[in-house]
């Protein structure tokens, strides 16, 4: 399979393809850069072919039974994105009740700290807590376009649950959540939230009874119910059209944010751009902000779900993208603190951009990111999700490293970590081995505490 | 035509047969091969081995904990090919697995291999027609059929395309849902089979949804045969031998054969 394939076969789509790289291109003259990214600078973050593949990633390898629907959606979602109709509602529903546009937050006390100039994309300040009601605010729009009455989804965390759950009610949609039985017990506000907000909680049991098992689940349910369920899908992942819709309806956190930033910089761009990645919708939607531009775009997995970085090309949950797989090509479980990016796959589009060399992807391990949750939480008054705390917890060990010192960097903060409190006080009582020869004791687990004995000293 | 394909339709036309494939999830149990021959032996026209995979999406609780137990045995790609070839099955074997254990093996060598091992055939659930293109070439040139499977919502536009395409016998699924057993055979099955008959004289096969011999004479009462998987997998799961599988699959065939 070749590695790039930049230009679609089809009329169709290279009639698209080439509107889009002139508004690419009329972008890039209007800030006066030229293209530093390679030759593939305009296409890069554009649609996909018309076989859903970015380069030689992504295509819709899922059973017949389920192919018919793909088609479904991905006329219902090109028609839907090109009516100016329902971009207003979307638009609209983001900001009346999700509280976009969310700020670009600066952070002085860290930046003097890591001398680097750190801003913060504030997702965490969307309705829900997280950016996936931006996906899913655009999903239960078009379901409801297509005349479904039920969503199903799966979630980690239990962020794209809750958001699901939340725009189900807010539309009148039946909801049916699944969510792996680890991640139940490690999520079990939000196991509650989702039942508050009216949606039904299925435990899996199989597998890994994590994040990939309830992608099978879901993926199963839907097979039995497609005539009036949409299957709310929540990352850039899944069989085409998911890849490209849900980065389609995570671009305007994107677009928000090089907006801002350059009100912030003086009209400049960040010198780089962090985003955490598991799937990788808010690393996808921050990307396509800034995909134009000549900032260096970073994507920060987890060390034990790093599918990028340890991973190779295979075929999972509807897609061709770089998974964790053993010799035999069975998938392996990944492993994180983070029940968000404890995935073994990462999305298509990523794989394709780390292929053309557009972006990097980097990893953090479980104690770095406590250290960054507790960091930002105690300079300055934000308390990150475990998902985000990736992305800074690669700022915090690269700033002066591959970070020059002077560098402006825009972190996406994609959610809240108030769902993650009582699993970081429970992991600094009993920190991992390598702790072990210093006790902390009980007390340590008061926020002021634990910060002093894991955080870093300035 | 190559052996799966002759074999179901010789059986189909000229001993006018109704077409009996039972599937079994290789490693499931150590006498595994055993069970094959025990299919063929009660009159099995065809057998349908799995290899186990780690996320079977398109399959329900029975044959997952099967997939499951047999990979925690220690399963592996190789060594289901090694139980196939050495079992020296008298008829035709058709592999279903998902579409990453043949991928990552590179579609080429996989092809190579199954041949070698004996198979026959692949059926392959998340490798729908419009992604098949690149294993069906490397398949063709070592003479392994490749089973498409066709579904209730496929259209008529694509249902005709899958049924000149497919090939051995065309896999009509009987129910909008994943492999197990039903109370009683979906309206769809019939529907879809008729559908699939109407447009290509390839044999069809109603799997998934077929748990009884009253619902293998029902569903053949359109269609050209039957696959039997989570019923026969889940009597293996507890405890089953291959005499018992044997008596299980013998009489499908009865009440197939006595059908009027």
């Amino acid at each position: 399979m070749g590695r790039v394939a930049s230009l679609p076969t089809t009329g169709r789509s290279l009639t698209e393809v080439e509107a889009d790289a002139q508004a690419g291109t009329h972008r890039r003259a209007a800030t006066g850069l030229k293209a530093l990214v390679g030759s593939s600078a305009g296409d890069v973050m554009r649609s996909p072919d018309d076989r859903g593949r970015f380069g030689a990633f992504g295509g819709r390898y899922v059973p017949e039974s389920l192919v018919p629907a793909c088609h479904e959606l991905e006329l219902a979602f090109r028609c839907a994105w090109t009516d100016p109709a329902f971009h207003e509602e979307y638009r609209r529903t983001l900001a009346s009740y999700g509280g976009r546009p969310t700020p670009v937050t600066e952070c002085p006390r860290i930046s003097r700290e890591l001398g680097v100039r750190l801003l913060l994309k504030r997702e965490d300040l969307v309705h829900g807590g997280s950016h996936k009601l931006n996906n899913v605010v655009g999903q239960a729009l078009l379901a409801m376009r297509m005349g479904k009455s039920r969503l199903v989804a799966e979630t980690g965390a239990g962020q794209h649950g809750v958001a699901t759950a939340t725009a189900a009610a807010r539309f009148g949609l039946e909801c049916t959540v699944y969510m792996g039985a680890v991640d139940q017990a490690r999520q079990a506000l939000n196991v509650f939230r989702m039942q508050l907000l009216g949606a039904e909680v299925r435990s899996v049991d199989a597998g890994s009874r994590t994040l990939k098992d309830a992608v099978n689940e879901a993926l199963r349910d839907w097979v039995a119910s497609v005539e009036d369920t949409h299957y709310c899908l929540g990352s850039v992942m899944g069989p085409h059209p998911y890849p490209w819709m849900v980065r389609e309806f995570q671009r305007v956190l994107g677009e928000e944010a090089r907006e801002q930033c350059r009100a912030i910089l003086g009209g400049s761009d960040p010198d780089i751009v962090v985003a955490c990645v598991g799937g990788g919708s808010n690393a996808a939607g921050t990307f396509a902000g800034f995909a134009d531009t000549r900032a260096r775009l970073v994507g920060v997995e987890a060390a034990g779900g790093a599918a990028m970085r340890n991973g190779s090309p295979g075929i999972l949950h509807g897609m061709h993208s770089y998974l964790l797989q053993d010799a035999d090509g069975q998938i392996e479980e990944a492993r994180s603190i983070s029940a968000g990016l404890d995935y073994p796959g990462i999305g298509p589009e990523h794989a394709y951009l780390a292929s053309v060399g557009r972006a990097e992807y980097a990893s953090a391990c479980d104690e770095e990111v406590l250290e960054a949750f507790q960091l930002l939480s105690r300079l300055e008054g934000i308390i990150p999700a475990l998902e985000p705390a990736h992305a800074l917890a690669w700022v915090v060990r690269e700033a002066g490293r591959e970070i020059p010192h002077g560098s402006s960097v825009l972190v996406t903060l994609s959610g809240r970590g108030d769902k993650d409190v009582d699993q970081v006080r429970a992991a600094l009582i009993a920190p991992p081995e390598a702790r072990e020869d210093q006790p902390v004791p009980p007390r340590a687990a008061t926020p002021e505490a634990g910060s002093r004995s894991a955080g870093r000293e300035p | 035509m190559s052996r799966l394909a002759s074999t179901l339709v010789t059986a189909r036309d000229r001993y006018a047969k109704k077409l009996l494939v039972p599937y079994v999830t290789a490693g499931m149990v150590a006498g595994w091969p055993e069970m094959l021959q025990a299919c063929f032996d009660a009159g099995a026209d065809a057998v349908e081995v799995g290899i186990p995979f780690s996320d079977p999406m398109l399959d329900g609780p029975v044959i997952q904990e099967a997939s499951r137990v047999a990979l925690e045995r220690g399963t592996t790609f190789q060594g289901v090919l090694d139980g196939i070839a050495s079992a020296g099955l008298p008829g035709p074997v058709a592999v279903m697995t998902y579409a990453n254990l043949f991928f990552h093996g590179g579609y080429t060598a996989t092809a190579d291999r199954l041949a070698a091992a004996g198979v026959d055939a692949a059926i392959i659930p998340d490798l729908p027609l419009d992604e098949a293109g690149d294993w069906r070439a490397a398949a063709r040139l070592r003479g392994i059929e490749t089973v498409l499977l066709a579904a209730p919502s496929t259209p008529d536009d694509r249902l005709a395309l899958i049924c000149d395409a497919a090939e051995g016998f065309v896999y009509s699924l009987g129910v909008m849902g994943v492999t197990g057993e039903r109370a009683s055979l979906a309206g769809s099955a019939t529907v879809l089979a008729k559908r699939c008959k109407a447009l290509t004289g390839k044999p069809v096969l109603v799997g998934v949804g077929v748990s009884t011999k009253e619902q293998a004479v029902e569903a053949c009462s359109v269609a050209d045969g039957v696959i039997v998987g989570s019923a026969l997998v889940r009597r293996v799961a507890s405890g089953a031998g291959a005499s018992e599988v044997a008596r299980f699959v013998g009489d499908i065939r009865s009440a197939l054969d006595a059908r009027q």
